[in-house]
């Protein structure tokens, strides 16, 4: 058997083990480029994780109410636990954390665009939870049936975690919407310029989408960009009716034939400009964690060297 | 506040603690110089937040007068805020953060341990969930202290800066008064001074292990306890209090 001969068969057994829905463990054989997929998306979800939490700490000292600020706490904290749970179950592919954060600080890993936006009023706090978890939640169903099994043992603990989060944010969106003109209009504002970064969340048209080919066949992705954003705008459309908020499209319209309802252009120039780096935040997101990375350093340093003195301490003794 | 039962102004300045330490240790969200202790440090502010607001709503019906846990966290000014002065200083690094945590938390132990066996039921079931969380508070902040003292010459130099700004601080934490007498006497709440022997004990452990010296120190900074704070609390509230205050008629 030759070299290209071992690898045929190691991928046809893979390919098999796919095809009938078997979980992919660590120490399984994989494909060079099914590593490569999962570590990319997995530590863009665990950086994402953690960015979030800048946008959403900006409103911790200022939640309006004891209750407001117990549930945005303990929702902010969900959110890095995610982090540090999908940091490790990128590390059961061979890439340490550091590794990871490095390449987020380099700009090679990227974290959700989503964050690259500021959360202005409290009535964002609403927006993220209800929005952006919410559109977060319909790709991570879908995920939870994706090929390797850390990853999807992952989503299934992190739903559950956001489904909460999602509900949290509606219920303040509901409140400000019931309460003085004010608060309406925060949260319609809120509403305004959240909408359109959440459905840009999804990604690219399926049409326009790169990464798709070998992640379908890999079972690493189960729904197509714009199926899990049509999910989205379904569920979400009825909700902001509900609380009397718009949603700022004008061609929203239902498609009786398609069982979806139909929505205006995405501006996908402003997508790539964030991606770019053109986002009204992206400069500021990543200095605030390289600057907390730096910061942190003695931190660890003085671990460290503690645990070094314990060790010579117990290695003296003896 | 002249007109205030001993117990309501007891209960205040304990929900007062409870909530400006819960404020500092928010602070940290997203600045953690790791993401475990930024994780850690959130759950502690969560639980300082449940303290307050337990701590508050009881004072709120001590007094009678129709005010809720968030009316007396987000209406009242500086004046009427009550806590101890070491709660409101600023943090200046993690080392200070922990420092403080250690000193606040082993005096929070001996206090809640005590609380718990009040007669007055109120109290005593705060002081049951208290202790819970404030036990691994000061294991935690404990075993930092040792680290970062017993660490490298930086983080040595960091914690005994953060020990020297803090320790003029923590004797107000000791203070009494006729009132407070009165309630210790009936044996509502514990007497204070008697708890300063074993605390001290504890830090100097602590303390002890983390090559740090206690400062020589005969003056102490008070005045939190009877509305007189340092400049810091006027910060805190301005940020806190911002949605209430500004918009006065929403609900949130």
């Amino acid at each position: 058997m030759t070299t290209t001969d071992i690898h045929t068969e190691l991928l046809k057994n893979f390919e098999e083990k796919i095809e009938r829905g078997d979980a992919i463990e660590p120490k399984d054989r994989m494909p060079d480029a099914y590593r490569k997929h999962l570590i990319r998306q997995i530590s863009q979800h665990a950086h994402s994780e953690v960015i979030g939490m800048q946008p959403e700490g900006n409103w911790i000292t200022r939640a309006p109410t004891l209750r407001a600020r117990q549930i945005l706490l303990a929702k902010i904290q969900d959110e890095g636990g995610h982090g540090l749970y999908l940091y490790s179950a990128a590390e059961t592919l061979g890439i340490s954390r550091a590794e990871m954060i490095e390449q987020l600080h380099s700009g090679k890993a990227k974290y959700s665009n989503i964050f690259n936006y500021p959360a202005l009023t409290w009535a964002d706090i609403g927006a993220i939870g209800w929005l952006v978890d919410g559109a977060a939640i319909v790709n991570q169903v879908s995920l939870q049936r994706t090929s390797y099994g850390p990853y999807s043992r992952a989503m299934v603990r992190i739903c559950k975690e956001e489904s909460f989060h999602q509900r949290q944010g509606y219920e303040i969106m509901a409140k400000m919407m019931k309460g003085t003109k004010e608060q309406q209009e925060m949260a319609q504002d809120a509403m305004n310029r959240w909408w359109w970064p959440s459905l840009m969340m999804f990604g690219p048209h399926d049409s326009e989408s790169p990464h798709s080919g070998d992640a379908f066949r890999w079972k690493i992705k189960r729904a197509s960009n714009d199926e899990l954003r049509a999910k989205f705008i379904d569920k979400t459309v009825q909700q902001a009716e509900v609380i009397g908020l718009t949603i700022p499209d004008n061609e929203l319209k239902w498609n009786e034939e398609r069982g979806h309802y139909d929505h205006g252009p995405i501006n996908w120039t402003e997508f790539y400009e964030v991606i770019g780096g053109n986002g009204p935040c992206n400069l500021q997101r990543m200095n605030h964690h390289k600057r907390v990375h730096d910061e942190g350093k003695w931190v660890l340093e003085a671990a460290e060297a503690w645990t070094k003195k314990r060790e010579q301490k117990l290695f003296d003794l003896n | 506040m002249n007109n205030q039962t001993p117990l309501l102004t007891y209960c205040l300045r304990l929900g007062d603690n409870a909530l400006i330490q819960s404020y500092r240790l928010s602070e940290w969200c997203s600045n953690g110089p790791i993401l475990e202790e930024d994780l850690a440090l959130t759950n502690f502010a969560l639980d300082m937040t449940g303290r307050a607001d337990l701590l508050l709503a009881y004072a709120a019906t001590l007094e009678g007068k129709g005010q809720t846990s968030d009316s007396l966290a987000y209406r009242r000014p500086e004046k009427e805020y009550l806590n101890c002065l070491i709660h409101e200083l600023p943090d200046e690094d993690f080392a200070f953060t922990m420092v403080r945590l250690m000193l606040t938390s082993a005096y929070d132990m001996l206090l809640y341990s005590a609380l718990e066996k009040s007669p007055n039921e109120n109290l005593a079931a705060i002081a049951a969930k208290a202790i819970k969380e404030t036990r691994y508070h000061l294991a935690h902040a404990a075993g930092w202290v040792e680290r970062l003292g017993d660490g490298t010459a930086e983080s040595n130099s960091r914690t005994m800066q953060a020990l020297t700004m803090l320790w003029p601080f923590t004797g107000e934490m000791f203070e009494t008064d006729s009132a407070e007498q009165q309630l210790a006497a009936d044996g509502i709440i514990p007497n204070i001074t008697a708890l300063k022997e074993p605390w001290m004990e504890k830090a100097a452990q602590v303390l002890k292990s983390a090559t740090l010296e206690i400062p020589a120190l005969k003056t102490w900074q008070t005045g939190g306890r009877t509305g007189r704070h340092t400049e810091n609390l006027g910060h805190i509230l301005c940020e806190m209090q911002y949605l209430q205050r500004a918009y006065p008629d929403a609900t949130w």
